[in-house]
């Protein structure tokens, strides 16, 4: 099996995968609207304003949507995954895989409750994952 | 834009479609555009305006022989080609150019002289989607179905009737690639792609290229084709990642793209006699109808099963089969347009009778883009 694709993270993201690799989901607000956005950039969309800050998000999210991918990317390995996004706690949407259960449209039901966890993929990038909710 | 100030002369698609593995990408482009330079009465040197997508618009001129005053290289995806006629039409009022030749090539099966679909891993979908193992559109531009399905109550079978009814009009094509008949059990039981979509709810993956060109009204009629006029345009964007849409049921960017359009015709949905939805999936006609108003949200489903967009329904939508059973090689929009362009003129292989006005819809990679125009054959 090929090596996974993985992310370069680049100046503006670099503080999202250094969070990543010490087990935190590091979302960032506006100060002066306080919206949550993603992905990471040095200012807040809409509003252009460069006053902004990086907060650890609480890991808590549901499911959006998905797919079940029965062509599994040569990276990915031979059985079907589920491709998701997940909707945060605190608002903004992320693409992401679901672990910890199966991968069925009947294990995976629309806005069930979910909790980040963190795989190491490489000494640099460790990947956020969600799994069903435990609590 | 000024309704009707600008017409289409020349269209015309690659002398062959399907599967073409003598002929490179660029050649696709020159292909078509001979085609319609022919069908327009017109040879290079009478161009002054170019405009395509997936090649440059230099590699076109030089390759075709034009010196052009006027180049639009917009590349957004499969609607870029809507984008090139409204931006046409706006240099031709500006006196930018007179003549602009718009074409597309694209050896989406054989790959001749084609590049990758591969995504820098330092770009933000390389680095924010790309490490979930997205592959190529079919496990990107599927992914907010399910939540448009469980919000609006949506089944599987409805997804896949869309796909039975542009099969009955590709039935009717002879360029389509698929003609033979297929019933919702079929698309239900055709490969497993990325649940829930299926194979037959997905396009085809084809060769060919299609070309327009455009000049001002006045001029038009000195051509041998019945003009084609352009009486509305819109465009937007929204988002290169399909997970940070704004929401999962209606794109935004078609919604802007839409309403820009039907202001600039000043028309109402009522007066509209044709239809094309760009369909790279199954569920892109449901999103379109509601996104372009023709439905209230949640509706397009009882609209298309109840066969209003068939064959004899009050709004004839794909006419040429559409992505789904008529050809797709990447960048479907310019196949749209030719529909749209063809029963303006009234030559289409399922004509519909007596049409007036053609609406145009295209989307550009996965709802990141969007371009509308509006025909009429009405001076």
């Amino acid at each position: 099996m090929p090596p996974r694709i993985l992310p370069e993270p680049t100046p503006e993201t670099q503080h999202f995968w250094d969070g990543t690799r010490n087990g935190e989901l590091l979302l960032q607000r506006c100060k002066e609207t306080g919206e949550a956005y993603f992905p990471p950039r040095p200012f807040a969309p809409k509003t252009g304003s460069r006053n902004v800050e990086v907060f650890k998000a609480s890991g808590r999210a549901t499911l959006y949507s998905y797919v079940i991918n029965h062509r599994p990317r040569p990276d990915m390995g031979t059985e079907p995954y589920a491709i998701a996004v997940v909707q945060l706690e605190e608002g903004p949407r992320m693409m992401t895989n679901i672990v910890g259960c199966p991968q069925t449209p009947e294990a995976l039901v629309l806005d069930m409750p979910l909790e980040v966890v963190f795989e190491k993929m490489s000494d640099t990038i460790t990947l956020p994952f969600f799994q069903p909710a435990k609590g | 834009m000024m309704q009707k100030s600008v017409a289409v002369v020349g269209a015309a698609e690659t002398t062959k479609m399907g599967k073409i593995p003598d002929v490179s990408v660029i050649g696709l482009h020159a292909d078509a555009a001979l085609n319609a330079m022919a069908d327009a009465g017109l040879k290079p040197t009478d161009i002054d305006g170019v405009a395509c997508a997936g090649i440059s618009p230099v590699e076109l001129a030089q390759y075709l022989g034009i010196t052009p005053t006027y180049a639009d290289g917009t590349s957004v995806g499969g609607c870029s080609f809507m984008l090139h006629v409204r931006h046409a039409a706006a240099a031709i009022n500006a006196g930018l150019c007179t003549t602009v030749l718009i074409t597309h090539g694209e050896s989406g099966r054989s790959r001749v002289g084609a590049g990758g679909f591969g995504r820098a891993p330092s770009s933000l979908m390389g680095q924010f989607e790309m490490p979930y193992g997205v592959t190529a559109p079919p496990t990107m531009f599927t992914i907010p179905v399910l939540r448009y399905m469980k919000t609006y109550g949506v089944t599987e079978e409805d997804l896949a009737n869309v796909a039975v009814i542009q099969r009955e009009w590709a039935a009717k094509n002879p360029r389509a690639s698929y003609r033979d008949p297929i019933t919702i059990d079929d698309v239900l039981n055709s490969d497993m792609i990325a649940w829930p979509f299926r194979k037959l709810m997905c396009c085809l993956v084809t060769d060919g290229g299609g070309a327009l060109i455009l000049t001002s009204a006045e001029r038009a009629k000195d051509f041998p084709q019945k003009p084609v006029y352009v009486l509305g345009t819109g465009e937007s964007v929204e988002t290169p990642m399909v997970s940070q849409m704004e929401d999962f049921t209606t794109s935004k960017a078609f919604r802007v793209s839409g309403k820009k359009a039907f202001d600039e015709a000043g028309i109402s949905h009522a007066d509209v006699d044709h239809l094309m939805i760009y369909d790279a999936f199954a569920h892109l006609p449901l999103y379109g109808l509601e996104d372009l108003g023709f439905c209230k949200p949640g509706e397009a489903k009882d609209f298309i099963n109840g066969r209003n967009t068939a064959i004899g329904g009050k709004l004839p939508l794909n006419t040429n089969g559409g992505g789904l059973s008529y050809m797709h090689s990447g960048m479907y929009g310019m196949y749209a347009l030719q529909e749209s362009v063809r029963q303006m003129r009234g030559i289409a292989p399922a004509q519909v009778d007596g049409a007036k006005i053609s609406v145009c819809h295209g989307v550009g990679g996965m709802f990141a883009a969007s371009g509308t125009v509006i025909f009429t054959n009405e001076a």
